[in-house]
């Protein structure tokens, strides 16, 4: 489905992604994790294209996406939550995702309909899975904290994608919040059949959901394979040393 | 639940439910429509100097909305939109004068050459952002000045083009009540009618799928394009779109003023303009055309006392900046609000 | 075309450029640093003007001269930077650009009605100080020393900038926040100082050349928004935000104005608008500016 190989990417010397290969098949929920600085976010910025590497392919179904402008790459079929959350913060919740469906339909260029007519019952069908029913005139930018994360993750599934990235989905949430995110991250997934990647801190999460694991450190991947492979490797029990993996275990 | 907790509830959403009919009663009422005919008594019930400020207000107020699709609605910063109502002038103003064109050709031909040089200067200004997008939209705007300033054989130069014609207004006579009216009065009808129907038209896309495009874009432009969105395209339409109004205006404003001069095109007169849109109100369709009737009428009141109106709305711009960023109707909708939350209490 | 006469234009494009240089360095540095282009630049310039033209009257019988007039316009303009920096801009660090520059703007407004309400709409103007009033001969061609003054004044103020920037510890501050607003911040405190610093150092630089204007100039109101369009197109050619940048750009500037005028006479001003947009499209970005 997605396949990244030999991909590189240097900011003035420093090598952040440095000849990755990485192929997460069709339905497989893949995380990739490392260390701070490892580069898990330079590989998702251009696999999503907001970053041109300087060598490597990467490719959705065979198709060679590299280098494409973000707005294509979306539109093939690639959805992307960012870290820092990511919303239209002066749009209404309803506002926010009605506009995702207008793009994903291509009705952009109609400048005479009410855009407000449009997409209504997608919406609303789309605001009761990520669990937002209810917020719907609440300005977005006043949502709490884990309210936009899913707000983000309805933006994201709303172009209808294929592949679903998502940079740090738990982040800054609480042990309750994170469990309720892992639970409507899988059962999205399963019900839209989904390939999902992700990145993610917490070892917890990444060990109860990912069928797939790859490890990122200074750049390179040091690891990959399924968790209890990963679990068991030297060389990743070495540069986490008893941090996170101890814990899950 | 508990027969007193009922109590309390039933009450209130009794009150919420007349509330929500007489907001429906107060917002079916056609305002636009009202304010519209209001204004086109003025020749009738106004003196020839009120008439006039009419025009200037109507004029203003949709150069002032064709800036705040990009302000407020697009989040683009343009410092020199007054390019667009320059070149709208200047072609309408030639084609009129020099050539002999109808207004009724001219008029059109005006909002299409501005929107042709919007997409010139747009397709180079929407690669850059924020400031540097401000720079170079100012920059454009000094070349337009440049030209009109110097190019005596075409715009007049320092001269000018003075005494560019009324367009034909006879059949207005045969309009019951029109057939006494000046010939400024008549223009200034047309000029009402015109801007309408383009305030109109204008309403109709900010809210169309295309608008709420422009404003992820303004809100967001980065989640924007991983919606799928060109931002730049979609920026750059809305420049060809709001270049065209602003020459529409422009068209307009030359006859009004009975000529086009480079002056017009001065970089300050696009700060001007942005002074007048966020008087207004950024945030709301209505605001802009507030903000051109509340600064024209200001600058009728205040230049009776005193020649140092500079001097007043710079001072009125400090007070907006520092207290007062929504504007007139961005102070007044929160003004509402409070009143509403009061009641409700 | 003769020699002379092509010295005698070149002569006058670098006069132009060098006066232009004195105004847009502080413009461009206010930029380099607060990414803000500040239109009350040119308030500033009429400002130094004005109070130079006051301090010759105030200082004339006590028999002080042009210099130290210039000297005491420059300092009171730079006052006046730090105190609009203290007082207001200050407010509006973090606020949308939109914001920030209309403030500017609205100072324009204020200190524009301000000196006409001072000074009055009366054209006014300053002799020239008497060790400079006369001229001497070179390659043919008669050059005010006035002018000469002008042309050298130019690069000494960008060599000492240019010392300022790159040899002092302040300096460097100052170019670290070129390069990364980010770093800047995490360097605390000292932010607020720099951003006062490089206020009042601009303000003094366009009240000094707005002083040094005068005796070739005569002081009028609308002279702040005039000046402050050329300097923008300045700073537009070199790059904004580069002090060497915005010295080129004066020189050219100057020259393609002085030389304009033999390939399209009448049409000098077109042709610096017309180098303007070609660097636009082609480096918008400036000649000596960084990609963005």
């Amino acid at each position: 489905m997605l396949e990244v190989s030999g991909i590189s990417k240097s900011f003035g010397g420093f090598r952040a992604v440095s000849n990755v290969s990485l192929t997460v098949a069709t339905r497989q929920i893949a995380a990739v994790i490392g260390p701070n600085g490892a580069g898990k976010s330079t590989l998702f910025n251009l696999i999503t294209g907001h970053l041109r590497p300087d060598s490597g392919t990467v490719r959705l179904d065979g198709r060679d996406i590299t280098g494409a402008p973000p707005y294509r790459i979306c539109r093939m079929g690639i959805g992307r939550s960012f870290q820092r959350t990511n919303i239209f913060p002066q749009l209404t919740v309803f506002e926010n995702l009605q506009a995702a469906f207008l793009v994903h339909h291509r009705r952009g260029r109609n400048f005479w309909t009410r855009a407000d007519t449009l997409y209504r019952d997608d919406t609303a069908a789309l605001l009761a899975s990520v669990g937002l029913t209810g917020y719907e005139r609440t300005v977005a930018g006043t949502l709490s904290y884990g309210n936009q994360k899913q707000l983000e993750l309805g933006l994201a599934l709303a172009s209808g994608p294929a592949v679903l990235l998502l940079d740090e989905p738990t982040a800054g949430m609480s042990a309750t919040e994170t469990h309720e995110t892992i639970g409507l991250l899988e059962r999205i997934a399963a019900e839209r059949a989904l390939t999902l990647l992700f990145t993610e801190h917490d070892m917890d999460v990444v060990f109860s959901i990912a069928q797939k694991i790859a490890v990122l450190h200074q750049g390179q991947i040091i690891a990959e394979g399924r968790p209890a492979e990963v679990r068991g490797d030297p060389e990743v029990r070495r540069v986490y040393l008893g941090q996170g993996l101890a814990h899950a275990q | 639940m508990t027969a007193e907790a009922t109590a309390t509830v039933l009450p209130r959403a009794a009150a919420a439910a007349t509330a929500l009919r007489r907001r429906a009663v107060f917002s079916r009422i056609p305002w636009t429509l009202i304010i519209f005919l209001l204004m086109a008594t003025v020749p009738w019930v106004g003196s020839r100097y009120d008439t006039f400020l009419a025009a200037q207000i109507t004029i203003d107020a949709l150069f002032a909305v064709s800036l705040n699709l990009l302000l407020g609605t697009t989040g683009l910063i343009s410092f020199g939109h007054v390019a667009y109502f320059g070149v709208g002038a200047y072609v309408c103003g030639i084609l009129m004068k020099t050539y002999g064109v109808a207004f009724y050709l001219a008029f059109p031909a005006a909002g299409l050459g501005a929107a042709l040089f919007a997409l010139i200067a747009g397709y180079f200004c929407v690669r850059l952002i924020k400031l540097y997008f401000a720079m170079l939209t100012l920059a454009f705007s000094q070349i337009v000045w440049a030209i009109a300033y110097k190019w005596n054989d075409v715009t007049g130069g320092d001269q000018g083009l003075p005494e560019i014609p009324y367009p034909h207004l006879d059949w207005m006579s045969a309009i019951p009540g029109c057939g006494d009216l000046s010939i400024g009065a008549r223009f200034y009808l047309l000029t009402l009618l015109l801007v309408a129907v383009s305030l109109a038209i204008v309403h109709r896309v900010v809210r169309s799928p295309f608008g709420r495009v422009l404003t992820t874009i303004r809100d967001n432009p980065e989640r924007a394009a991983f919606l799928g969105i060109n931002v730049r395209l979609y920026q750059l339409a809305a420049f060809v779109v709001a270049g065209g109004l602003a020459g529409l205006a422009g068209a307009l404003y030359g006859i009004f003023s009975r000529g086009v001069f480079a002056d017009y095109v001065f970089w300050s007169k696009s700060a001007e303009i942005v002074i007048m849109t966020i008087l207004g109100g950024t945030g709301y369709f209505w605001g802009p055309p507030v903000g051109a009737a509340a600064l024209v009428w200001l600058n009728q009141v205040i230049t009776d006392y005193t020649q140092y109106w500079s001097f007043v709305l710079g001072a009125i711009l400090l007070a907006l900046l520092f207290g007062f960023p929504g504007g007139i109707v961005g102070g007044l909708d929160l003004l509402w609000q409070r009143l509403k939350r009061l009641r409700n209490a | 075309m003769s020699p002379s006469f092509l010295f005698s234009q070149f002569m006058g494009g670098l006069t132009t450029a060098m006066f232009l240089f004195l105004i847009a360095s502080g413009l461009s540095l206010v930029f380099g640093v607060m990414r803000v282009i500040n239109f009350a630049h040119g308030s500033f310039y009429m400002l130094g003007a004005y109070l130079a033209w006051q301090a010759v009257q105030w200082l004339h019988p006590t028999g002080g001269g042009f210099w130290l007039a210039a000297l005491c316009a420059a300092l009171g303009v730079g006052i006046l930077g730090v105190l609009t920096e203290r007082v207001f801009f200050r407010a509006l660090y973090g606020r949308e650009e939109l914001y920030q520059l209309l403030f500017t703007y609205a100072l324009v407004l204020v200190l524009g009605d301000a000196a006409k309400f001072l000074w009055g709409t009366d054209q006014l103007s300053v002799s020239t100080p008497p060790a400079l009033a006369g001229s001497v001969r070179i390659f043919g061609t008669t050059q005010p020393l006035y002018t000469m003054f002008i042309v050298a004044i130019g690069p000494a103020i960008a060599f000492t900038l240019w010392l300022l920037l790159s040899r002092t510890g302040a300096g460097r501050m100052v170019r670290a926040a070129q390069m990364d607003r980010e770093m800047l911040d995490a360097l605390g405190a000292n932010v607020a100082a720099i951003y006062t610093a490089m206020f009042a150092l601009s303000a003094f630089l366009a009240g000094l050349s707005g002083a040094l204007v005068t005796p070739i100039q005569s002081i009028v109101p609308g002279m702040d928004v005039l000046i402050i369009v050329q300097a923008f197109i300045v700073v537009v050619i070199g790059g904004m935000g580069s002090l060497w940048g915005t010295f080129w750009g004066s020189v050219i500037y100057g020259q393609v104005l002085s030389f304009g005028i033999l390939i399209f006479p009448g049409f000098s001003l077109f042709s610096v608008f017309a180098l303007m947009a070609v660097i636009l499209i082609v480096r918008p970005w400036g000649l000596f500016g960084r990609p963005l």
